[in-house]
């Protein structure tokens, strides 16, 4: 099994008005949460981006978690307080070019003697863009065919060092890039840094099956896991790829008790955190498309359907058909009498394993030996506690099962993955 | 007359290129034990070496007190990018960092990228500067207490201290808010070389700190009086400005090095701001400049930096330090402290509680 940790510091999943909740942007809370995850023999410690501030109705969001440090920047300085630990950055591959971007990756791989991992993003709106000089728009297919050259380009980068440390020169000229000349940083560490992909659709899995170290994907139950995990591992062999060479990783959420009845009440508890009255009308209104502010979050669901095509919510990634998912909440509200808010509360629900740690270790466990997962990346609900009773509880129990590594047997990200250097293609 | 402006010294730990932080940390610690201002990192894509801004965020969690200015070029990375990274290393360093601002100025630079050809240094340079522009404006987009955690209302932060900055330069536009909330300095220190002429401009209404190249401190003045001057000219406070001298030196000639207090002038060799001559030399060097209130100090850059900055801190800055010249402890924690620079409010702050009062 593989374990990453996410920082969990921009999202509504974030608890922030527990008492025990710190700074998100404070340096040491990043250190504990690394050294946390370190401390428990974990794969790799996960940033995730933000390259704009969230919107809604045309202001900017105030009810989420904000404001986060840059992503390599941040990892270059862990690289620092920790020694094992995989070190990931999600970069986003359309706002900005390959030479800087390899160089920046290569940089963080020999400062950090091999940890370096690439969470390869792309972005769509030109929202986001107003903040560069791409500015524009980039349709779904240009992302996809942007991102697989990009790390292409990348990966000449990266080689055109020979393993001997002599340089040679590149030129690579593609349908996204032309760009040629010498690479400032020798081969290294790892030969490439890990690339992790993060994204379920047919394209994403198709650029992940080519080209990816990892896939970070979101699914949280066992059947849906198993359908993900097949599919992905299928389509390896036309790209000469053994199912060991991509690592399938869903992020997931967790609660603990000292009983099974516990971490569900606690797992109450921090649903009723997360959903703020502000923010269950917020949901609805990202369902509905509508500025909803006049509803009464503990009374009934809105009459009336869902304006389609809405730009009310800016930055935030829209799931589905707001018809058919407003069709689903009022069956669940129906069938069940849920106000608004205990609606939200049970259609959104992320906890992914919930339990004492005795039944969390045998539910990740079932996880990995049906085959719908190769490990997780946890993503906690608090910073930067949110791991400790993770590591001190749950993972003890999967290191004695023999599930987990008790000690590193490696110093670099690939060998903590059990994947090989990729060869120089020189 | 300036003489009694405290001294500030600054060093360059860069050299033929490594990629392991141990040895740009040796010598961060180095000079971090002779309680210089900051260390710079060059950079420049067009010559083999690690990003400086990722090696000065390795080492700033195992320093304490040394400023940390990387190189950070501005024609081929965005704006946007600059600023948050930047901002970042002031977070992760707990307000030590800085940064020193550079154009791309070869074609071979823009083959890299592929997305514009070269351009003259007037036109870089303006761009340059608009980055600095752009940068602060993001750094000052979060007022210092935008986040409010108001559970009453559910609040994270409060949006009417967030701000777009709506920038429209001559090559590229930013909306904003920053992503980054305020770093712990308000404004990270901004560096920049100020000889060129193409530069002065920008160092003028940006920089906090203007390094100058010039071999006599009459030369070094006549730049800094004509920074001074821009500078007041687009609304600046003269006063806010720290002028470093900035000198390549080669310490290898020690055993040459005459007695404490023998007379002995500095050795200019070949171009400009090339100093050879032993530590002692150096620090006669400094107090001359310094006493003439040419400059508040210097950017030395070593030219072999393990030996030479050793010779720095322990012969030149020592014998400056006995001489009651240069402080022997850093009375403060983060880079603006240690150059005497205000802590800048954010103007979009300054902006708000105007029109408040109004």
């Amino acid at each position: 099994m593989h374990l990453a940790a996410h920082f969990p510091g921009v999202n509504n999943t974030t608890v922030w008005a527990d008492a025990r909740s710190e700074s998100q942007i404070d340096f040491s809370s990043f250190e504990h949460l690394a050294r946390t995850a370190e401390r428990g023999k974990f794969d790799f410690f996960f940033l995730a981006e933000g390259l704009r501030l969230r919107e809604h109705n045309g202001r900017i969001h105030d009810l989420d978690v904000v404001g986060r440090p840059e992503s390599l920047t941040v990892l270059n300085a862990l690289a620092a307080v920790t020694d094992r630990l995989g070190l990931a950055a999600t970069v986003n591959a359309t706002f900005n070019e390959p030479y800087e971007l390899a160089r920046r990756l290569a940089t963080l791989d020999h400062l950090s003697d091999g940890r370096a991992a690439w969470n390869v993003v792309t972005s769509s709106d030109a929202f986001t863009g107003e903040n560069f000089r791409r500015g524009g728009y980039l349709d779904r297919a240009d992302r996809y065919t942007r991102a697989a050259e990009f790390v292409a380009t990348a990966r000449e980068l990266w080689d055109s060092w020979t393993p001997d440390g002599e340089s040679r020169p590149f030129a690579h000229h593609g349908r996204h890039f032309a760009v040629s000349g010498e690479f400032t940083v020798p081969r290294s560490p790892q030969g490439h840094p890990v690339v992790i992909q993060a994204g379920d659709s047919d394209e994403g899995r198709e650029f992940a099956a080519g080209a990816a170290d990892i896939i970070f994907t979101r699914h949280g139950t066992l059947e849906a896991g198993r359908e993900f995990y097949a599919d992905v591992k299928a389509r390896l062999a036309k790209y000469g790829r053994r199912p060991a060479d991509l690592k399938i990783m869903p992020g997931v959420t967790f609660v603990l008790g000292d009983t099974d009845e516990e971490a569900q009440e606690n797992a109450a508890e921090i649903r009723h955190q997360q959903i703020s009255p502000q923010n269950a009308l917020l949901a609805l209104e990202q369902v509905w498309g509508r500025d909803l502010s006049g509803y009464d979050p503990d009374g009934p669901l809105p009459a009336s359907d869902p304006v389609p095509d809405s730009d009310l919510v800016q930055g935030r990634v829209r799931h589905g058909d707001p018809l058919a998912v407003a069709a689903r909440w009022r069956a669940v509200s129906e069938a069940k009498g849920l106000s608004i808010r205990q609606t939200v509360i049970e259609t959104t629900g992320r906890q992914s394993f919930i339990g004492s740690p005795r039944t969390v270790a045998a539910q990740l466990t079932a996880f990995t030996e049906a085959g719908a997962a190769d490990g997780f990346i946890l993503v906690p609900h608090l910073t930067p506690g949110g791991l400790d009773d993770f590591v001190d509880r749950v993972v003890p129990l999967l290191q004695e099962s023999g599930t987990f590594r008790s000690e590193y047997t490696g110093s670099t990200l690939r060998s903590h993955l059990g994947q090989a250097d990729p060869v120089w293609k020189g | 007359m300036t003489a009694n402006r405290p001294l500030h010294l600054a060093a360059e730990i860069g050299g033929p290129p490594h990629y392991d932080a141990g040895h740009y940390l040796a010598l961060a610690r180095l000079a971090e034990r002779g309680t210089l201002d900051f260390v710079t990192l060059g950079d420049s894509f067009a010559r083999p070496g690690p990003d400086a801004l990722a090696v000065l965020s390795r080492i700033a969690p195992a320093t304490d007190r040394v400023g940390l200015v990387p190189t950070v070029t501005t024609t081929h990375t965005e704006p946007f990018h600059v600023s948050s990274a930047v901002a970042t290393l002031d977070w992760v360093s707990r307000g030590r960092a800085g940064w020193n601002a550079e154009v791309s100025t070869t074609e071979a630079e823009a083959r890299l990228f592929g997305r514009r050809s070269a351009a003259p240094a007037a036109a870089l340079w303006q761009e340059a500067g608009e980055t600095a522009d752009v940068a602060a404006r993001l750094w000052d987009s979060w007022e210092d207490d935008a986040e409010i955690r108001d559970t009453a209302t559910g609040r994270f932060i409060d949006r009417d201290r967030l701000h777009y900055v709506d920038f429209e330069g001559s090559t590229f536009s930013v909306r904003g808010p920053a992503i980054v909330p305020r770093p712990p300095q308000g404004r990270p220190v901004t560096v920049i070389d100020g000889t060129g002429t193409p530069a002065r401009e920008p160092a003028a209404r940006h920089a906090d700190v203007v390094h100058i190249r010039a071999t006599t401190p009459e030369q070094a003045a006549a730049v800094r009086d004509d920074v001074r001057r821009r500078a007041a000219a687009h609304g600046r406070d003269p006063a806010d400005l720290r002028f470093l001298a900035a000198l390549t030196v080669d310490l290898g000639d020690a055993e040459t090095t005459p007695e404490p207090g023998l007379e002995s002038g500095p050795r200019f060799a070949g171009r400009d701001s090339y100093f050879r001559g032993g530590p002692v030399d150096l620090a006669e060097l400094i107090t001359r400049w310094h006493r003439s209130g040419a400059v508040d100090g210097f950017h030395l850059t070593p030219i072999t930096p393990a030996r030479d900055l050793e010779r720095i801190v322990n012969g030149t800055v020592a014998l400056l330090q006995h001489r009651s010249l240069f402080r022997t402890f850093y009375p403060g924690g983060t880079l603006r402290e240690h150059l005497g620079l205000t802590r800048p409010a954010s103007r979009y702050a300054l902006a708000r509680t105007a029109g408040e009062g109004a």
